[in-house]
């Protein structure tokens, strides 16, 4: 009798770690399937150099992504420049001004629920309040939705960085009769500095593909722009604009496009994991 | 004896120190509000934003089918429809297929791939959703009308009740396609969850298990599971509203048609759909209010879902004091 329950265990055991093995070959394999399908349409789209020095075409014709490259730096940098400093300066409110408190929870507690918030979410409120009342779409509210979204990475990671630096270090700055903004800047982000910087790599990475809140904030442009007050193309909304075409040449591009995101997200992502593998050592 | 009313270079310096800390505490403080703020602007601006359509059409907003611009009648039913659609489809795949895998990583992984799985996982969730999107439109869509729609069809198609959420022509795009991408687009972000819940479990409680005799699976379901049940749920609800708010995977391939359909391979449109295609060609106001307040009614949903998880995870983490 208990050889046989001992054999029913077994039996039990196994099936689920043939299953187990199973989905995780499945998981790995379609997840495969899409980096190579990137790979494969999108290597031809970048081996010809036009995609960086023309504009995006006209329906039907040769062309490149060189605007909406641009245009994507732009409002990545822009936004990145604007989140960081609130961002940063936010968490360390956090941890060093108010550990523990409920203000500090309840700003937590919101700033979690924002980093998980639908993106598409963001760009409305940015329409409703910096393109309806003035009348069009500009570049400025695509980085400013794009900030929006990178903010709260950046507050939980300050965070979270912050909190590992050991109290000693704060009190020996103060015992020397530093002042807090000083000990703040010069010790805690000194010694959090690295944890910092892959905050803000990975939200970097993050606004970088987003396009939902760009639809109806930055829109889409055709040409070259400079001009913050005017709609600005992204690769993103550019990808998806040719993706959804019938046009050949078009959807080359947005193949292209996506293999070039892909690439720098996952650059970035890997560069803070370096970073940060590099700080715990 | 000097009578001078210039400060000592201390008093100076202690002075600036003041002002220098009013300053930095205060920008620290005033940046922090600003989440909140940032919160409380999205609610107010969505909630006015879609008064007129609220007004307009009352409760009827919510339940009526009718979506048309032309003779201004705008009923939210088949978006919300085609919103929990997707995700419930997102759901059933992602679930078992994440718990597999993160039994797998935890459990069952040879030490050695333990690590190069892990960070391939994580990096996966970090690629952006345009580019599932667009592999659902190309590759994955054409499979669905050629192979897996036609055998759907033939087989669950024909049996009674069940059968009618198999019905039609195979268009290849549609409710069921989005639901299988959104599914691909939260695995890696649930597997990466579950996993660091599963092993919030001490090894030593692990162990003694193993110790008594208890099969990999035993451990897991009599272990694993009932310990950080808390933290598995709320792990499948933060996916779960990344999946209902999940805009660019969905709008390339779910079909665009503001319909309810008893079939699940028929196409549809969801919230974040509708709100992608139409918003910046919305014209008239009432149009506008509509979009806005189907993303009001987004907004609600996934904050509801999200705020509950975050709930569950915060307790966990106050339980056990890990991440």
């Amino acid at each position: 009798m208990d050889a046989a329950l001992v054999r029913t265990r077994k039996r039990r055991n196994r099936v689920v770690a043939v299953l187990s093995y199973a989905v995780t070959a499945l998981g790995l394999l379609i997840l495969a399937a899409i980096l190579w399908s990137l790979v494969i349409n999108g290597v031809s789209a970048v081996s010809h150099l036009t995609l960086f020095t023309e504009m995006t075409p006209p329906p039907g014709s040769k062309g490149g992504l060189a605007n909406a490259i641009f245009g994507s730096l732009v409002m990545t940098g822009l936004g990145t420049l604007i989140a960081t400093p609130v961002g940063i300066l936010a968490g360390t409110f956090l941890v060093e001004y108010r550990r523990g408190t409920a203000i500090a929870e309840l700003v937590q507690f919101v700033n979690d629920m924002l980093v998980s918030a639908p993106s598409i979410i963001v760009g409305l409120f940015v329409y409703t309040m910096l393109v309806l009342p003035f009348g069009h779409f500009s570049a400025f509210a695509g980085a400013i939705s794009l900030a929006i979204i990178a903010l709260p990475v950046i507050v939980r990671t300050t965070q979270d960085m912050l909190l590992l630096v050991p109290n000693g270090l704060r009190e020996a700055a103060f015992a020397l009769g530093a002042p807090k903004w000083k000990v703040i800047t010069t010790v805690s982000y000194r010694a959090a500095f690295q944890g910092l910087l892959t905050g803000v790599l990975l939200a970097v990475a993050r606004i970088s593909g987003e396009t939902a809140p760009l639809l109806f904030t930055a829109l889409n442009n055709q040409f070259w722009s400079n001009d913050l007050t005017k709609p600005m193309a992204s690769l993103p909304v550019t990808i998806y604009q040719f993706a959804m075409s019938p046009y050949a040449d078009w959807r080359s591009l947005a193949w292209g496009g996506a293999f070039l995101i892909t690439f720098a997200v996952l650059i970035l992502n890997i560069g803070a994991r370096a970073i940060a593998a590099r700080s715990r050592s | 004896m000097t009578s001078t009313v210039s400060v000592l270079p201390q008093q100076r310096a202690t002075r600036l120190a003041g002002l220098g800390d009013a300053i930095f505490g205060g920008l620290a403080w005033g940046f922090a509000i600003t989440v909140l703020v940032l919160l409380t602007g999205v609610v107010v601006s969505l909630v006015w934003g879609s008064l007129p359509a609220l007004r307009t059409f009352g409760f009827d907003f919510l339940v009526t089918t009718s979506w048309n611009p032309v003779t201004e009648k705008f009923g939210a039913l088949p978006a919300i429809y085609g919103t929990l659609m997707t995700s419930t489809i997102a759901m059933v795949i992602a679930i078992p297929v994440s718990f597999g895998i993160s039994i797998f990583l935890t459990e069952l992984c040879p030490p050695m791939l333990k690590r190069p799985i892990g960070t391939a996982i994580e990096l996966l969730a970090a690629v952006p959703s345009i580019i599932f999107g667009i592999w659902g439109l190309f590759v994955l869509s054409p499979i669905m009308q050629t192979v897996i729609q036609p055998a759907l069809i033939a087989t669950i198609g024909q049996v009674p009740i069940i059968g009618l959420l198999f019905q039609g022509a195979p268009y290849g795009i549609g409710i069921l396609t989005a639901g299988i991408i959104l599914s691909i687009m939260v695995l890696p972000y649930m597997v990466s969850i579950t996993r660091d819940v599963f092993e919030t479990v001490p090894a030593q409680v692990r162990e003694s298990a193993y110790g008594l005799g208890a099969t990999t699976w035993e451990v897991v379901r009599r272990v694993i599971l009932p310990y950080s049940r808390v933290g598995v749920i709320g792990a499948f609800m933060l996916s779960l509203g990344r999946a209902l708010g999940e805009t660019m995977a969905v709008t390339f391939v779910v079909g665009n048609a503001a319909r309810i359909s008893s079939s699940i391979l028929q196409p549809g449109t969801t919230i974040s759909a509708a709100l992608a295609n139409e918003f910046a060609e919305a014209g008239d106001e009432l149009h506008l209010a509509s979009l806005l307040g189907l993303g009001l009614i987004l907004f609600l949903l996934t904050f509801a879902v999200i705020g509950t998880a975050r709930l569950l995870l915060l307790r966990l983490n106050q339980q056990f004091g890990g991440h």
